[in-house]
C-alpha cells in the first residue's frame, strides 16, 4: 500500500466517518434548525469524502472507485481517528467532538492548500470554504452550551471528560505522516498542535469547562490497528445495503 | 444525414442561460456560476461545471438539465466534465443573478459575512437564526423589522 493511498483514506475516512455519524441526527436533532444545520455539515463532509476517497482509488489504481471504498471496506481497513467514531452522544457532546475535529482540520486544510500535489490542493481549498462555517457554529455552539445554564454547563463537562482523550490523535504522526512531509505533500499534523491548543483553550475557557489533567491519548484509528467497537456497529449500518445487495444502484 | 452547422460557443452559453438552477429557480446555473467552460471539441461540445459545496446535491440533476437542455437544440453529442479547482465562490454569481435573489427573497451574499438587509422590507435591523439554512449554501436569519424569516446566501 502506498503511502500517498494511505494518506488519502486518512482525510478519507475521517470525513465519511464524522459525516456519517452527523447524518445519524437527521430527523430528531433538538431543534429545526440544528437538524438542519448538522445534515448540511453531514452533507459537507460526504461531499469531501467523495473527493478524497475518489482520489484515493485512483492512486490505488485497482479499480475502485469511491463507493467501493466507503462501502466495501471493513473496520481493519478504515484508517478515521478514533474520536469521529465514538457514538454521538447527547447534542453537547455531537457538538463538541465537531469542535475538535474543526479546530484541527481548519489549519491542516489551510496547510494543505500549499501541497505540492496539485490535487490535494484542490480539495483541500475546496474543502476549507466549507470548514471554515463548520469550526465558527461549533465553537460558538460550545461556548453558548459551555456558558449556558448548570446543566447544560455539566453536560458539556461531561462530554469533554469522555473525548479529551480521543481529541488529538489527530495530530500523532508515523512512518507515512514522516514520508508525506518529505514529499512536501503535507506538513506533520504534530505542527498543528500550537495552533489547535490556542483555539481549544480559549474555547474551553469561554465555555467554562475544565480541561482533564490526563495527557492519554488513545490511537489506532489512523493507522489501521485497534478500532474501537463502536465503527463495527456503524457499518453494519452505512454499509447494509451495499453488503445485502452487492453493486446495487439507484 | 445532413449535419447541422454547429452553434457558436455564444449560443451554447445562451441556451444554458435557459438553465434553472434546480434550488433556487429563479437564477440560471450561468447566473450562479457553476458553468465554468464551453468549448468544441472538434463535433463534442465540453461543458466544465463546478460544484457551489462539494455535497452539492443538486450537482446531478443540473448535469442531467444541462444534457436535456442541449438535446432540445441537437445537441447529443456532449461531455460534461465536473471541475473542483479553482472552488466555487460567491464572486461568481452574476450582478444579475444577486439582483434576482434578493426579488425572489434571498439576500445575496456579503464579504461581511451577514445580509446587508432584509430582502422583504429592507430594514437593516437583521439577526442570524442558524449559519445553515434550507441548501448547503444559504443560512437563516430573521427581520426584526418585519418580523419576517428569510433565507441567506453565505459568502464563501
Amino acid at each position: 500500500m502506498s503511502a500517498l493511498f494511505e494518506f488519502l483514506l486518512r482525510q478519507g475516512d475521517n470525513v465519511l466517518v464524522l459525516g456519517h455519524r452527523s447524518s445519524e441526527w437527521c430527523g430528531k436533532a433538538p431543534v429545526l434548525e440544528e437538524d438542519i444545520a448538522l445534515a448540511n455539515t453531514a452533507l459537507d463532509l460526504i461531499g469531501q469524502t467523495q473527493l478524497w476517497l475518489g482520489y484515493a482509488a485512483e492512486v490505488e489504481g485497482k479499480g475502485r472507485d469511491a463507493n467501493d471504498l466507503a462501502f466495501l471496506r471493513d473496520v481493519y481497513d478504515f484508517r478515521n481517528v478514533l474520536m469521529v467514531e465514538t457514538p454521538n452522544g447527547d447534542y453537547g457532546r455531537t457538538l463538541l467532538r465537531q469542535f475538535f475535529f474543526d479546530a484541527f482540520q481548519l489549519p491542516w486544510l489551510d496547510a494543505l492548500t500549499g501541497s505540492k500535489d496539485q490535487r490535494v490542493s484542490d480539495i483541500a481549498q475546496k474543502s476549507l470554504k466549507e470548514v471554515r462555517y463548520h469550526y465558527e457554529r461549533s465553537r460558538d455552539t460550545v461556548i453558548a452550551l459551555g456558558d449556558g445554564t448548570e446543566l447544560s454547563n455539566s453536560k458539556m463537562q461531561e462530554a469533554l471528560d469522555y473525548l479529551w482523550p480521543y481529541s488529538r490523535e489527530t495530530m500523532s504522526v508515523d512512518g507515512v505522516d514522516e514520508e508525506m512531509a518529505e514529499e512536501g505533500i503535507a506538513p506533520l499534523p504534530s505542527s498543528m498542535l500550537d495552533q489547535w491548543n490556542v483555539s481549544v483553550q480559549n474555547t474551553l475557557r469561554d465555555a467554562n469547562l475544565k480541561i482533564p489533567e490526563s495527557a492519554f491519548v488513545h490511537q489506532g484509528g489512523r493507522n489501521g490497528k485497534r478500532h474501537t467497537e463502536h465503527l463495527g456497529h456503524m457499518l453494519a449500518t452505512m454499509q447494509v445495503l451495499q453488503r445485502s445487495y452487492p453493486g446495487a444502484r439507484w | 444525414m445532413v449535419a447541422a452547422q454547429k452553434p457558436s460557443v455564444k449560443e451554447i452559453w445562451d441556451m444554458l442561460e435557459s438553465v434553472p438552477d434546480p434550488e433556487i429557480p429563479v437564477i440560471s446555473i450561468v447566473d450562479l456560476g457553476v458553468v465554468r467552460e464551453v468549448e468544441w471539441d472538434a463535433d463534442k461540445l465540453k461543458v466544465t461545471i463546478t460544484p457551489t459545496y462539494s455535497g452539492c446535491p443538486a450537482m446531478a440533476v443540473i448535469a442531467m438539465d444541462i444534457e436535456t437542455a442541449l438535446s432540445s437544440h441537437g445537441l447529443n453529442n456532449v461531455s460534461l466534465i465536473t471541475k473542483i479547482a479553482p472552488p466555487w465562490t460567491t464572486d461568481w454569481l452574476s450582478n444579475k443573478g444577486l439582483a434576482k435573489l434578493e426579488a425572489y427573497g434571498i439576500a445575496p451574499p456579503q464579504t461581511a459575512g451577514g445580509p446587508e438587509r432584509c430582502p422583504h422590507c429592507k430594514s437593516d435591523n437583521v439577526e442570524k437564526i442558524s449559519q445553515f439554512g434550507s441548501t448547503p449554501c444559504k443560512a437563516q436569519w430573521r427581520c426584526r423589522q418585519c418580523l419576517e424569516p428569510f433565507d441567506y446566501f453565505k459568502c464563501i
